[in-house]
């Protein structure tokens, strides 16, 4: 049950980064070093290439597992930072989080680890940008297609955000008026889990 | 021989990690043990943790090691690797707060007076 989930969810999330990569990479170029597609994409087809390891592993150790993979292949700022948020999911549980508000408050876990590796919070122009509203949706409740809908629109939103973290920070308030890749990375990732969920 | 503390340089780039660590063998000598690495896994510019944990264990010692990052993910993924060390090594393990050429430089020659882990730190991150 919980195996042919988690061959599911790493299944689409690789396919959907490998699909945005050149994408990705593009958002990255004008405030970033270039490189978040291509580094999603490498990390992502090592987790798919470790399925078979992960996907028998009680959920939250598959998570964790999950995450370790990213971390040691993305090669970028973002592997830690995706690696980070899995690792601390699958620490916050054992099993499948039964409903939304078990699903968020796992996903709180992340965030919060995410927020503890960048130093940074909401606010930054960053993943967290939609990780945090995505999280709070969740905790209210929100169906599927609230998700996503919350997800889109927090990623419009980092659109005329000034970057203050990392390597977008140096080129400030030229960073006003580009998507962030990380947002975009995240909100991509949240709508491959919404496909998988819907499918079942 | 007495312990020093070890230096590690982790950079984007191989060449500059590499160009680092000749600098401080040739301005401090061979006492200091250093040790470097750059790139992604695939080999471009970027960082890969793996290899940032083979680095520090190559020059592992309990005095102390040194870490020296250049830009974002380089200390993310240096994060990751020092907590990622077994035996509780990590705790033996910093990154500085100081430009990789003269944070290195810096760190190897007062690491070379047999300084602790504490003062290599210091000297780096005042300069």
């Amino acid at each position: 049950m919980s195996e042919e989930l988690m061959r599911a969810l790493i299944a689409k999330c690789n396919a959907t980064i490998a699909a945005h990569a050149d994408e990705l990479t593009a958002l990255d170029r004008p405030i970033g070093d270039g490189d978040h597609g291509q580094n999603m994409a490498r990390g992502f087809s090592a987790l798919a290439a470790a399925a078979d390891e992960i996907a028998p592993l009680p959920f939250g150790q598959a998570l964790q597992k999950a995450g370790t993979a990213l971390v040691m292949k993305i090669g970028g700022a973002s592997g830690p930072l995706y690696g980070s948020l899995l690792m601390a999911m699958g620490k916050a549980v054992e099993a499948r989080p039964a409903g939304t508000k078990a699903a968020a408050a796992m996903l709180g876990a992340g965030i919060e680890a995410v927020k503890a590796r960048g130093k940074s919070d909401a606010g930054a122009k960053t993943m967290l940008d939609v990780l945090v509203p995505v999280q709070e949706a969740l905790a209210a409740g929100a169906t599927i297609a609230q998700v996503r809908d919350v997800a889109d629109a927090a990623l419009a939103a980092t659109k005329d955000m000034r970057a203050t973290k990392g390597r977008a920070a140096f080129v400030g308030e030229r960073s006003i008026g580009h998507l962030d890749p990380g947002a975009r990375s995240a909100t991509l990732l949240i709508h491959a889990i919404c496909d998988v969920l819907e499918a079942k | 021989m007495t312990d020093t503390v070890s230096i590690v340089i982790v950079s984007h780039s191989p060449d500059v990690a590499k160009g680092a660590a000749d600098m401080v063998r040739q301005m401090v000598g061979e006492e200091v043990r250093v040790a470097w690495c750059g790139g992604n896994p695939d080999g471009g510019l970027g960082t890969d943790v793996a290899a940032i944990m083979a680095a520090i264990e190559k020059v592992y010692t309990p005095k102390g090691v040194a870490v020296l990052v250049d830009l974002g993910g380089a200390e993310t993924n240096s994060e990751i690797a020092i907590e990622m060390l077994s035996d509780g090594r990590g705790a033996h393990v910093q990154i500085l707060n100081a430009p990789v050429v003269e944070g290195a430089v810096m760190a190897a020659t007062e690491a070379a007076g047999g300084a602790s882990l504490e003062a290599v730190r210091a000297t780096a991150e005042d300069f």
